[in-house]
C-alpha cells in the first residue's frame, strides 16, 4: 500500500457544470441553474420547514431556536476570524452585551422586545466595538487570548460592582409574542446575514476585509488604516452577537451573569470547525449538528461541554477543512487516480 | 508588613502557576491553554492514588507527576503535533483538551470539598507579627528552588541547552542536529510536571475543585503576557507585580476585585508595551 500510494496521486478535476456555472451560461438551461439554486433552496426551505416539522414537538422547537442563537454567533466568528483575521474567543461577550442591554431597555424603560431587539443590537455592538477598539491593533494568539478575558471579565465586575442585578441577573423582561415569532425571526436573521455577508465579502469593503487578513502591512502601505475596518468587522460581529442576545433575553425573559459563560464562547468555535471556516454557512451546519447533540447530553451535565470540546479536538486534528469546503469540493469536482 | 508578606506568598503562587506555561510557550512557540487541566489533574489523580488505592502521600505524588507528564506527551504527539505552526489551531485544540478534561472530571464528580489533598508541614507560625501557614512558606520556598533549578537544568545539561536554542532560533537549532518535535515533547512533559508541582504545592491550601483550573490557566496567561511571552525573567517579574497588585486590591478593594486585576494588567500591557516588559523586540512585530 505504500509504496503504491507514492507512484499515484489524486487529481481533482472541476465538473463541466461548474465550470459552465461560473459564468453567464449558469442562466443557458433548467440543469445549470438548478445546479446553482438546489443547494441554496435545501438550506433555506429547510431551515424555513422545520418549525412546521417540528410542530408537534415543542420541546425541540425550543431547541431550534437556541440552534439559531449559536448560528448568529458563529456566523459572526467564521466572518471576523477568517475574513478579517481577528480569532475572538470571547463570544459570550457580546450576548451579554445584547442580553443586558435589551433586559435594560425592557424593564427599565417599559420598550416592547420589537424596539429592544434592534436597538440591543446596535448600540450593544457600539459598546463592543468601543471596549474592542483598544485591542484591535493586536494580532492572532494576542487578539484571541484577550478577547477571550472580556466575558470573564464582565461577568466579575457584574458580580463585584452589584450593578445590573448582581449575580441575580434581570427578572421579568417580557417575553416574546408566540413561539412561531420567535423562531421565524431567528430563522430570517440567520437566512439573510447569511446571505447578506456573503454578498458584502465580494464589494469592496470585503475585499478590503480580506486585505487585513491577508497582509495588513500592504493594506496600510495603500493608505488604509486598518484599525478602523478591523473596527467595522468587529461591530458586524458584535452585532450578530448581541442580536442573539438580546434574542435569547427575551426568550429566557431573564438576563444573567451565565450569559458571558464558556457555552457561548466554545460551541460557536466548534461549530465553525466542523461546519468549515470561511464559508460562513458552515458554521450553521456545524451548529445543526453540535447543538442537538449538546441537548441530547443535557441530562449529563457538564459532560456535553467535554463532548464538543472533544468533537472539536478531533476535527481540528483530523478534519480540519470541516464539512462545508468538502462537501463543496465534492460537489464542484471530481477525483481520479493519475499515476506519476 | 502583611501586605509584603502575603505579596510574597501571593506572586510565588504566582510564578509557581505560570513557569510550566512559559516553559512551553518559550521553547516551542505553544501556547498550551490545557496548563490549568493539567493543574487539576495531577492533583487529582494524587487524590485518587492516596485514598482509593492508599499509597503513601509522597508515592502519590510522585506517580502523579509521571502520570501528568505522560498525559502531557501524549497532548502532544497525539494532538497537537498536527497542528504546528497554526497558532489559532494550536490555541483551540488545546484549549479544547483542556475543557475536555475539566468537564470531564467535573462530570466524573469533582466537586464540593471531600477533594483535599493534605499539606506537606502542619500548623504555622508567626513571622514579623503576622501569622503564616507553613504551606504557604512551603510554597515560596519551592518557588525559589524551582526557579533555580530551571536555571541551572536550561545552562548547564545539554537538554537543556538544546531547549534554550530553540527556544533562541529555533531553525539554528535544527541545522545543528536538535530535533524541533523531540525538544517539543521535553519541553511539554516539563511544563506538565511543572504544572504538577505547582498543582501538589499550592492544592493543599484549598479544595481540589475544578474553577481553579479556569483560573490557573488564567494567571498562567496573564503572567506570562504581561513578562513577555517566553521570558523567564519578565515572568517572575510579571509574577510579583501581579501578586502584590492583587494583594493590595484584596485589601483595599475587596476580593471580587483579584481576578479583574490580572485581566486589567493583561489589556494595559498588550495596549501600552505588547512585547511584555522583557519581551524582545522581534516579538512586538508579530503582537501589533
Amino acid at each position: 500500500m505504500a509504496d503504491k500510494a507514492q507512484d499515484r496521486r489524486k487529481e481533482r478535476v472541476d465538473r463541466g457544470i461548474k465550470v459552465r456555472t461560473d459564468g453567464v451560461y449558469a442562466i443557458s438551461s433548467i440543469a445549470e441553474i438548478s445546479y446553482l439554486l438546489v443547494p441554496r433552496l435545501v438550506l433555506i426551505v429547510g431551515l424555513l420547514a422545520l418549525p412546521l416539522i417540528l410542530y408537534k414537538l415543542p420541546y425541540w422547537q425550543k431547541v431550534l431556536s437556541i440552534i439559531c442563537i449559536y448560528s448568529l454567533l458563529a456566523i459572526g466568528f467564521d466572518f471576523l476570524a477568517n475574513f478579517v483575521g481577528l480569532v475572538s474567543l470571547g463570544g459570550g461577550f457580546y450576548i451579554g452585551v445584547g442580553a443586558y442591554a435589551a433586559a435594560l431597555l425592557n424593564t427599565k424603560l417599559g420598550l416592547p422586545p420589537i424596539l429592544t431587539i434592534p436597538i440591543a443590537s446596535f448600540a450593544g455592538a457600539a459598546i463592543c466595538t468601543l471596549l474592542f477598539w483598544p485591542c484591535l491593533p493586536l494580532r492572532g494568539v494576542y487578539f484571541a487570548i484577550v478577547s477571550l478575558m472580556f466575558p470573564l471579565l464582565a461577568a466579575r465586575v457584574i458580580e463585584a460592582l452589584d450593578i445590573f442585578g448582581g449575580t441575580d441577573g434581570i427578572l421579568g423582561v417580557d417575553g416574546l409574542p408566540s413561539g412561531w415569532v420567535e423562531q421565524y425571526v431567528l430563522i430570517a436573521s440567520v437566512l439573510v446575514i447569511v446571505f447578506g455577508l456573503r454578498r458584502l465579502i465580494s464589494e469592496d469593503v470585503g475585499l478590503v476585509f480580506q486585505g487585513v487578513k491577508d497582509n495588513d502591512q500592504a493594506v496600510r502601505a495603500s493608505g488604509i488604516n486598518i484599525t478602523r475596518y478591523k473596527a467595522l468587522g468587529v461591530f458586524i460581529a458584535s452585532a450578530l452577537g448581541c442580536l442573539a442576545g438580546g434574542c435569547l433575553t427575551h426568550i429566557y425573559m431573564w438576563a444573567g451573569i451565565s450569559q458571558f459563560a464558556l457555552d457561548f464562547s466554545i460551541i460557536p468555535i466548534a461549530a465553525t470547525v466542523v461546519g468549515g471556516g470561511g464559508t460562513l454557512i458552515g458554521p450553521v451546519i456545524g451548529c445543526l449538528i453540535l447543538v442537538p447533540i449538546s441537548e441530547l447530553l443535557r441530562d449529563f451535565g457538564t459532560l456535553r461541554i467535554a463532548v464538543y470540546a472533544l468533537i472539536l479536538c478531533a476535527f481540528i486534528v483530523f478534519k480540519s477543512e470541516g464539512i462545508m469546503p468538502y462537501a463543496t469540493r465534492k460537489y464542484q469536482q471530481f477525483e481520479r487516480w493519475v499515476t506519476i | 508588613m502583611d501586605i509584603i508578606i502575603y505579596g510574597v506568598i501571593n506572586s510565588a503562587t504566582l510564578a509557581l502557576m505560570a513557569l510550566g506555561f512559559t516553559l512551553v510557550y518559550g521553547v516551542s512557540r505553544l501556547p498550551n491553554f490545557a496548563h490549568g487541566a493539567l493543574y487539576v489533574l495531577t492533583g487529582y489523580i494524587a487524590w485518587l492514588l492516596k485514598n482509593r488505592l492508599g499509597l503513601s502521600y509522597p508515592l502519590a505524588m510522585l506517580l502523579s507527576l509521571v502520570a501528568t507528564g505522560l498525559i502531557g506527551a501524549a497532548m502532544y504527539q497525539f494532538v497537537l503535533v498536527r497542528v504546528r505552526g497554526m497558532p489559532i489551531s494550536e490555541i483551540i485544540a488545546s484549549y479544547a483538551i483542556g475543557l475536555a478534561i475539566l468537564e470531564g472530571l467535573r462530570w466524573g464528580g469533582l466537586k464540593g470539598a471531600t477533594f483535599t489533598l493534605p499539606p506537606f508541614v502542619e500548623g504555622g507560625t508567626e513571622l514579623f507579627g503576622v501569622s503564616v501557614d507553613f504551606q504557604r512558606l512551603v510554597v515560596v520556598g519551592i518557588g525559589v528552588l524551582l526557579v533555580a533549578a530551571l536555571w541551572l537544568f536550561v545552562n548547564s545539561t545539554r537538554l537543556g541547552l538544546a531547549l534554550k536554542g530553540m527556544a533562541q532560533d529555533e531553525r539554528a537549532a535544527m541545522t545543528l542536529g536538535i530535533d524541533s518535535d523531540r525538544m517539543a515533547v521535553v519541553a511539554m512533559v516539563l511544563g506538565s510536571v511543572l504544572a504538577g508541582i505547582a498543582a501538589l504545592v499550592l492544592l493543599p491550601l484549598g479544595n481540589i475543585v475544578v474553577e481553579a483550573g479556569y483560573y490557573v490557566l488564567i494567571m498562567a496567561v496573564a503572567v506570562c503576557i504581561v513578562g513577555g511571552l517566553g521570558s523567564w525573567t519578565g515572568a517572575i517579574l510579571a509574577a510579583f507585580l501581579i501578586g502584590f497588585a492583587q494583594i493590595l486590591t484584596v485589601v483595599y478593594l475587596g476580593t471580587h476585585f483579584q481576578v479583574v486585576v490580572a485581566l486589567a494588567a493583561i489589556i494595559v500591557t498588550l495596549i501600552l508595551r505588547p512585547s511584555g516588559i522583557f519581551g524582545r523586540q522581534k516579538e512586538l512585530e508579530e503582537r501589533v
